[in-house]
């Protein structure tokens, strides 16, 4: 048994709009033995939108998620790509800005707390693949995928700014997962572009342009279904896919899943685990021979 | 002692904040620019924008709707070969132009993020309906309208949670000491 301190993130949690993602994510877990245990009264990590008004209040949101962590000793994992970077930024803006440090430190010991810079911070995407491995994962599978065509998707923030476990434009390791489960991975140029961010809601118009280019690039290499590790980008692709529909007069109608998800279908979990029920483009139809 | 050449400069000011010392490296490739997804909707595209606040030009930089495209995709970041931190000089653009108000509406940006996070100050998370609703009322109640189908769908999913996700009273005291006290030591940019 593997042991992680989780962070689920808004979306993920069981009040966020990605909550599917969070109870297949240690649905997932508990098949591969490793055991998330949920940060107690963890806060938002302030995303993009809190850097981008004020900046030591957006590191200290997530330096109070990192003080609470470092208690527990274990790694901290999240399935979102948006905390990933967060919280990562922050703690290596406290390694390299002594001052900006002092500052953050000052602020926590207001709510006595204090963070000595030694969490791990890990994508669940990451652990998944790297601390379980392939073979184990392809081990736990009860319905081989049988050449499903799926896009890898991956988004912008599990592998980029920085250097982490994959190849920041050019990743590999959603499409291993995908193999490993019986399921082909198909080619996919976009793999890992923007899919508009959360300026879905502000800028609509301009998102939604890129949220079609991405489909053109996985449907051209005839995907049935795509997954991805970040909530925001499967609620950007799958929500707003009758909008892209309606503005650029196309016909997609292509099944935008989690990674956990998928996996869950492989690992024979049923619905209470995978929340398939919660996607707005139906799976089923693609997925009715495994579930 | 180092002799300061150019004190009080926006290249100085950019300079001091974390991040934003690499603005100097600048080449002017366009590396940046040609990565950039949304370059072409940016009043100035990213390697200009860097030209500009070089050139000393803070209130055309600061009241452009540049950096407020920005989607943080970090792909210039990664490519960039001098090494800057493209996403988080636009970050640092972003901050002291909403600080100031110089963000002149032409872009509805500002106002999300400021909802975003006004949410997550008061409560300690988002609540994604609240913070959706409360943005389209503020900017354009048509399109809140224009957007009822679409919140429907997600609802029907169960995917909005009329409940926000609260944290312990305990844990919200302790989150609302750390931000009165990092607003009182000013709120580094």
């Amino acid at each position: 048994m593997k042991y992680y301190t989780y962070f689920p993130g808004c979306s993920a949690s069981s009040e966020g709009g990605a909550k599917a993602y969070g109870w297949s994510s240690k649905a997932v877990s508990k098949v591969l033995d490793m055991e998330l245990r949920e940060l107690d009264d963890w806060n938002c990590c302030g995303s993009t939108p809190y850097s981008s008004v004020d900046e030591l209040s957006s590191l200290c949101l997530s330096a109070r998620n990192l003080a609470l962590a470092e208690k527990k000793g274990l790694d901290l994992v999240t399935p979102c790509s948006s905390c990933y970077v967060m919280l990562n930024r922050t703690n290596s803006r406290l390694k390299e800005y002594p001052q900006t440090k002092a500052q953050v430190d000052e602020a926590l010991a207001a709510g006595n707390l204090e963070y000595h810079g030694t969490v791990r911070v890990r994508h669940l995407l990451d652990v998944v693949v790297n601390d379980i491995g392939y073979d184990e994962i392809n081990s736990k599978v009860k319905r081989n995928l049988g050449g499903l065509k799926v896009a890898p998707y991956y988004g912008c923030q599990v592998v980029r700014p920085r250097p982490s476990f994959d190849h920041p434009e050019n990743p590999q390791s959603l499409d291993k997962l995908i193999t490993s489960l019986g399921g082909r991975a198909v080619p996919f140029p976009l793999k890992s572009r923007c899919c508009g961010g959360s300026l879905i809601i502000s800028e609509e118009a301009l998102a939604l342009g890129l949220i079609r280019k991405i489909f053109d690039s996985a449907l051209s290499n005839g995907a049935e279904c795509l997954i991805t590790p970040c909530p925001l980008c499967q609620t950007n692709l799958d929500a707003y896919q009758s909008q892209v529909n309606k503005k650029f007069k196309t016909n997609f109608n292509l099944p935008v899943l989690f990674f956990t998800q998928l996996m869950g279908v492989a690992f024979g979990l049923g619905e209470e685990d995978l929340g398939l029920r919660t996607n707005i483009v139906p799976a089923e139809r693609v997925l009715a021979k495994y579930i | 002692m180092e002799t300061k050449t150019r004190a009080n400069t926006f290249v100085d000011e950019i300079g001091a904040i974390p991040g934003g010392e690499s603005i100097r490296l600048c080449i002017q490739c366009g590396t940046c620019t040609a990565s950039c997804p949304n370059a072409d909707k940016m009043e100035h595209t990213p390697s200009q924008l860097i030209a500009m606040a070089r050139a000393g030009m803070r209130d055309e930089v600061l009241s452009s709707n540049a950096m407020w495209y920005c989607l943080s995709c970090y792909l210039c970041t990664v490519r960039c070969p001098r090494g800057i931190k493209i996403t988080d000089l636009m970050h640092a653009f972003e901050r002291i132009s909403a600080r100031e108000g110089l963000s002149r509406g032409r872009t509805r940006t500002p106002t999300m993020y400021r909802s975003f996070s006004n949410f997550v100050y008061s409560l300690g998370s988002l609540p994604e309906l609240g913070f959706m609703t409360w943005f389209y009322l503020l900017t354009n109640p048509l399109r809140a309208l224009r957007m009822i189908p679409l919140a429907l769908s997600l609802l029907r999913h169960g995917r909005l949670s009329i409940k926000a996700r609260r944290l312990t009273p305990e844990g919200t005291n302790q989150l609302k000491a750390i931000f009165d006290k990092a607003e009182s030591l000013g709120g580094a940019v």
